[in-house]
């Protein structure tokens, strides 16, 4: 083995980019005036900018199998570019969106955007990596700038009675977060029991020749899975998302619940899909009982809630559910037929727009924030299309997105998810996806009337600042762009795609 | 040199070590005092480091050591400590009640039954699993060749100019640290905010009404 | 008595493990959920030494460092917080009561803040 090729630094470069400028935006906040905290925002975005363009030059000289980097650590394959760019895009927009929202929560520091970059970096981490002990190290990464965000808390979280709502949600978040990861990492130690290496590719392998009924295999599935299941806020182990969702700043939430939660699925499809391949058919049928037991219980938590926050973080977990229905077909297909590609395509496909729709709802109501409207009640949205009905109609494209219906986006994944489940038999999972996305209707609603009652006295016009008004544009925009024309889109997934068909059949 | 497969001590050092090892941890969750569940663990993870010692990872036994039993349960000893004053807590806790199910006060959570059964329950299934399954885990010892810290820092940092295997990961790690140094910062941050304002509507004395008290007082 | 193989230490490592688990779904006080969470990831530690044992090879030994990095991490992240929490609790109490109260634990003799009297 020889050292460390230039290719290897060419593959770290966007996460080190990512780190010099999460550094500098330490080292420069203790300089700047409390009036010129917009500086860290633009250095944040800055260093998103050049990082992209560092995946782009990857991108532009990867072969097709994907480059293994960093002896054996790193496969920066099609699939980890695919989701460099969503979470650096995600990334880009939140912080755009923060700027504002923050001067006015009094919690504008440059600690926020230096630990939102670092935490993209671990999210990177898990997207490309390959090597347990990479990906555990880059959960951690992620999660813990989380639970550190999660403690901005602002003007009103300084308040009497939100102290004990904030034990609470950090019993619920954090320690859960804890928890989940310990299970997790016993987890990878018996899939590291099994192979002898820490590399994703042997783990396979040494799967493949063991019995998969065996109970220690059943025990090592068990704690992985569940361990990932709880990063992915699916039911049982989903409290943490409403509690987060409703004590955390809101640009905080919204980064937890869309960026937060694409970073948990990747590593989610990296470990058990591509990870425990062999094992399928054992944890398919586990993951369809969660993905109905998700969709039920927060649909009917959807249902009841009064709190816009909570509201969206239940809706998010209920988008969880409907992305594990995918999981039924995964379990009973072959490798590499087209019934497991479409499974796949439909979840690729998917995570994008669940992520921009979920961020764009909450980023809209962070936007309240600027009219001094705290947005925590369904009851604040009140009059949203008097008082500004630029941000009144992007909400509405996001609750279309998330609801399903034509032309936003949020259609897309829905409809690829059905329709691979009817083409491989699993036709009364498609049915009952069907009605609880009837069922989201009810709920979206709850969010959607408010916006567009006319109040009897008109409320005072909604000051929306530059930042937030251009990070809504473009998110909305981008929902209705793929929604309308999804070409790009689908074609882009089915190149994510091709390769990992080779890399199957190939037996990798 | 190569140690012996099966020395004629190991069989009651690593039952010590391990019943140890589970008592302690049986304390660290039962106790009622936060104080007493620390040094239990405290207990525990120096068993634990022996066992390492006895699995022959000598630099894992000292990791653990160094981190775990001293700086983590510095950690919580401090941070006990700080919590009692600052919340006022009195150090001593309330009579226990006599009836054995009465244990819904404070200290437990109400459906202490069902973490005691999860728990149990999980401990059952897995050793039940792991004995079943000895076959696949073969009996073998592979006895180490060469120093344990000089393989493991070949891993890690690499020989003869090379970086480990893992160096990417001791990257990621060392981003890790720093994330927590910059967490412990701001929570400084945010409490001294909080304490702050708070001090400023404290009356202070002045100095010239202490030294007017004092003049005058005698 | 049985030589001492792999399993007996997973054994160990699976009680530890459930111990854990019974101490975070079990008990209230947030530093002994804390605890317990060490102790679950003290099990994983266990486990990867013995199976890095089991099959020779140093990997499972790094993976335990780098997991007790992670852990310690953790528990710095966990007790900041709570810390901040708790000096929250106390400044809305001595927002309430305005003359310092008569034991030690107000804020500006009981927090080393760093600010001389």
């Amino acid at each position: 083995m020889t050292g460390l090729s230039p290719i290897d630094y060419r593959l770290m470069l966007p996460m080190v980019e990512l780190t010099i400028f999460a550094l500098g935006l330490l080292l420069i906040d203790l300089w700047i005036p409390p009036e010129w905290k917009w500086l860290n925002a633009t250095g944040a975005f800055i260093g998103v900018l050049f990082s992209a363009l560092c995946v782009w030059q990857i991108q532009a000289i990867l072969p097709p199998r994907g480059q293994i980097g960093f002896y054996n650590s790193l496969l920066v394959d099609r699939f980890a570019i695919y989701f460099w760019y969503l979470f650096l895009a995600a990334a880009a927009l939140t912080i755009l969106g923060s700027s504002r929202y923050l001067d006015i929560e009094n919690e504008h520091r440059g600690e926020y955007y230096a630990l939102l970059l670092i935490s993209v970096v671990g999210m990177m981490c898990m997207a490309a990596g390959i090597d347990i002990v990479l990906m555990f190290v880059g959960l951690e990464l992620t999660l813990i700038p989380a639970y550190l965000l999660f403690g901005f808390r602002g003007r009103h979280g300084k308040e009497k009675e939100n102290h004990a709502r904030a034990r609470e949600a950090v019993r619920k978040f954090v320690f859960h977060g804890l928890f989940s990861s310990a299970i997790f990492a016993y987890g990878l130690s018996l899939l590291y029991g099994f192979s002898g290496s820490t590399n994703l590719a042997h783990i396979v392998r040494a799967l493949g020749a063991v019995n998969p009924r065996d109970p220690v295999v059943i025990i090592a599935l068990l704690t992985t899975i569940t361990g990932l299941l709880s990063k992915i806020a699916a039911v049982p182990l989903h409290r943490w998302a409403p509690a987060a969702s409703e004590t955390a700043l809101t640009t905080i939430s919204g980064y937890i619940l869309s960026l937060g939660m694409a970073a948990a699925w990747v590593l989610f499809l990296r470990i058990v899909v591509f990870g425990m391949l062999p094992l399928r058919a054992v944890y398919a049928p586990v993951l369809t009982v969660v993905a109905i037991a998700t969709l039920t219980l927060a649909t009917v938590a959807a249902l009841m809630q009064t709190n816009t926050k909570r509201l969206l973080a239940y809706s998010a977990i209920v988008h969880t559910g409907y992305i594990l229905l995918s999981f039924s077909v995964i379990g009973s297909e072959r490798i590499a037929s087209p019934a497991f590609f479409d499974a796949l395509k439909a979840m690729l496909i998917y995570l994008p727009v669940l992520t921009l729709m979920n961020l764009g709802a909450f980023l809209v109501i962070a936007a309240l924030r600027q009219g001094a409207v705290l947005g925590d009640d369904l009851a604040d949205l009140t009059g949203l299309f008097d008082r500004s009905p630029f941000v009144a109609v992007t909400m509405l494209i996001f609750l279309f997105s998330l609801a399903g219906i034509p032309p936003a986006a949020g259609y897309l994944g829905k409809y690829y998810i059905f329709r691979s489940l009817v083409e491989s038999g699993h036709r009364s999972l498609a049915a009952a996806g069907v009605v609880f996305s009837l069922l989201g209707l009810l709920y979206y609603w709850k969010i959607a009337k408010p916006i567009f009652t006319r109040q009897p006295q008109p409320n005072p016009p909604l000051p929306v600042s530059l930042g937030m008004r251009s990070t809504l544009a473009i998110t909305a925009l981008a929902t209705l762009v793929i929604g309308v024309y999804p070409r790009p889109l689908i074609t882009l997934v089915s190149w994510v795609l091709g390769i990992a068909q080779a890399t199957h059949v190939a037996g990798k | 040199m190569t140690p012996p497969m099966t020395p004629t001590m190991t069989p009651y050092l690593f039952y010590t070590l391990a019943g140890l090892a589970i008592a302690g941890s049986t304390l660290v969750v039962t106790r009622r005092k936060p104080v007493h569940a620390a040094l239990a663990l405290l207990v525990t993870l120096l068993a634990i480091a022996g066992l390492y010692l006895m699995l022959y990872a000598p630099f894992v036994a000292g990791v653990q050591i160094a981190l775990y039993a001293v700086a983590v349960t510095a950690l919580f000893l401090f941070v006990i400590v700080l919590m009692n004053l600052l919340l006022n807590q009195p150090l001593k806790l309330q009579p226990p009640s006599h009836s054995v199910l009465r244990f819904a006060h404070r200290d437990y959570s109400r459906v202490w039954p069902v973490g005691l059964a999860a728990g149990c329950g999980l401990l059952a299934s897995f050793t039940y699993a792991l004995v079943k399954s000895r076959t696949l885990f073969p009996d073998r010892m592979v006895s180490p060749s060469g120093s344990n810290t000089q393989q493991i820092t070949t891993l890690l940092y690499g020989e003869n100019g090379r970086p480990g295997q893992y160096i990417l990961s001791l990257e990621i790690a060392s981003l890790l640290l720093l994330v927590t140094i910059i967490g412990a910062a701001i929570q400084v941050g945010s409490s001294r905010s909080v304490i702050a304002p708070l001090k400023k509507e404290e009356p202070r004395p002045s100095v010239e009404d202490r030294d007017e008290r004092r003049i005058t007082n005698h | 008595m049985l030589p001492i193989t792999t399993v007996h230490y997973l054994v160990v490592a699976a009680a530890l493990f459930g111990i854990g688990v019974s101490g975070v779904l079990t008990r209230r006080s947030p530093v002994i959920v804390l605890m317990s969470i060490e102790l679950i990831l003290n099990a994983v530690n266990l486990n990867l030494v013995a199976f890095s044992r089991m099959w020779g090879n140093p990997q499972g030994q790094v993976f335990a460092i780098f997991v007790t990095v992670a852990a310690a991490s953790q528990a710095v992240v966990a007790v900041g917080v709570l810390i901040v929490l708790a000096c929250g609790v106390v400044a809305r109490g001595a927002a309430r009561n305005r003359e310092p109260s008569p034991n030690h634990a107000s804020l500006p003799n009981g927090l080393p803040n760093g600010d001389a009297e």
